[in-house]
């Protein structure tokens, strides 16, 4: 890439940094240069968390319609999957897979309610009041 | 100005990649001056590619363009033969007592964290990923004072906040890992241009002979197959995020662009210098081109996210490019290696 092919654009670093690439001088040879961004990991980002929104948004409806926990919710409102949320709550998955059930839910003592609480950096009382 | 108090000053360095970075101004810190980031890239020989087989990262397919993390500090070190401390705590307590201990000395030291709470990222930033790097490098009113090699000022962070990114969990979770070198004998010129060539015959090895189907540029080829038949397995919603997921991978910040390739070749040529080999420097023209061929895919695939190209054959053409980049590598490793550096 040459120092002047270097894209510019603006994206969601924009008030962070910019950021350090390698690109060819005048010369041919290997210089560093600060660019702002790029249009075409700007929307790979954008459509990353378009799908992020989404998901969260169904988790929220399956929440309102009694098919999941507040647990199923906040764990992809925190951008978590199994493994991660396991690790913040030291809940094995399989387990965790169980309390996304509402009924299963209903039951979970107050002990692993704060363990999910933390996690999802909430009170147990939004946990457990959280209705979609 | 007083000379003897500069030595002992930390200075920020900016670079591409975060464990370059720590490397290279933590190196720095410790008198090697002629350590830029390119150099530790290629001695420790960070460039890679592989897709892992049966792992979802954010819902997409787990592929990366460099080494495992912390390898290029372990090796660069090791090249160099400079002693390194790393260690790794169950408890946070012990982690904060011990980076407190650094601080006081007044030795910046390496951190690896992760990046979902870190708070001084763009939210739009901040996933589970746990592979970052930062070093610590003193204290101010209470706060860390924080070398963040991506950004372009250096940062603070409270306590808390440290402690919290240093005990990220998931994979790759940090457990509180801190890291600097230790030992630094006096680093010859010889011993640099031994370093560079060990790091070159590695990044051949890794590139061009490691088994399985899946990695090194064989992995391109990998790649290239899955996306032929993305489009039919997954939907075109889902293969679309599964290539913006290769894009953000290969060009987000920390990459120094084209997936690490420029970054190759900006050590390579840097290498050619050491080496007072031309032939070197030629090579590193292979690398370039791949970093823009790289680029070329990154603006076909984002034509399918953006939804403009939708059809099969649009999915086909971005294959047909990904392999003729893994020609394009395969053929510079292959020089690389029929150089026959250090024999």
């Amino acid at each position: 890439m040459k120092k002047e092919d270097l894209p510019q654009d603006p994206g969601a670093l924009d008030k962070f940094t910019r950021e350090v690439c390698y690109v060819k001088n005048d010369e041919g040879k290997y210089e560093t240069a600060l660019s702002k961004g790029w249009d075409v990991k700007k929307q790979a980002l954008d459509s990353a968390w378009e799908e992020v929104n989404e998901r969260v948004e169904d988790a929220r409806k399956a929440v309102a319609n009694g098919e999941k926990s507040p647990v199923y919710y906040f764990m992809e409102l925190r951008l978590m999957d199994l493994p991660v949320l396991s690790g913040y709550t030291g809940i094995f998955p399989f387990f965790i897979k169980r309390h996304f059930k509402p009924s299963v839910f209903k039951g979970l003592s107050e002990r692993k309610l704060e363990k999910y609480a933390k996690a999802f950096d909430i009170t147990v009382d939004e946990l457990k009041n959280f209705k979609g | 100005m007083n000379i003897d108090s500069q030595t002992d000053e930390f200075h920020h360095v900016q670079t591409a990649h975060c464990e370059n970075g720590v490397t290279t101004a933590l190196l720095r810190y410790h008198g090697l001056d002629f350590m830029t980031e390119p150099l530790a890239f290629g001695m420790g020989s960070g460039l890679f590619y592989i897709q892992i087989p049966f792992l979802t990262v954010n819902n997409g397919p787990a592929i990366s363009f460099r080494t495992m993390p912390g390898a290029i500090f372990k090796r660069t070190c090791k090249s160099l033969g400079v002693e390194v401390t790393r260690k790794k705590f169950s408890n946070p307590v012990a982690a904060q007592a011990f980076l407190d201990q650094k601080v006081k000395e007044g030795v910046p030291v390496g951190c690896q964290v992760g990046v979902f709470h870190l708070t001084y990222f763009p939210k739009e930033y901040r996933f589970h990923f746990n592979a970052h790097n930062l070093i610590v490098f003193g204290e101010e009113d209470g706060r860390y004072q924080i070398s963040d090699p991506v950004m372009e000022d250096v940062t603070s962070l409270s306590k808390e906040e440290l402690s919290r990114v240093r005990f990220a969990q998931g994979p790759l979770a940090p457990k509180g890992h801190i890291y600097y070198p230790e030992k630094i004998k006096p680093i010859t010129d010889d011993m640099i241009r031994k370093g560079i060539v060990s790091g070159i015959r590695r990044n051949v090895r890794d590139m061009l002979s490691i088994p399985g189907n899946f990695a090194g540029v064989n992995g391109i080829r990998h790649t290239s197959n899955h996306v032929r038949k993305w489009r039919d397995k997954l939907g075109l919603r889902k293969a679309s995020l599964y290539l913006g997921q290769i894009v953000r991978m290969q060009e987000e910040i920390g990459t120094g662009g084209g997936g690490f390739r420029f970054l190759y070749g900006a050590f390579l040529e840097e290498a050619a210098g050491y080496l007072q080999d031309d032939r070197v420097s030629n090579i590193s023209e292979d690398f370039t081109k791949a970093g823009d061929m790289w680029r070329a895919s990154a603006i076909k695939m984002a034509g399918v996210y953006k939804g403009r190209l939708t059809e099969q054959k649009d999915f086909e053409e971005i294959a047909d490019m990904m392999l003729d980049i893994r020609m394009v590598e395969k053929e510079a490793f292959q020089k690389l290696s029929n150089l026959k550096l250090g024999k």
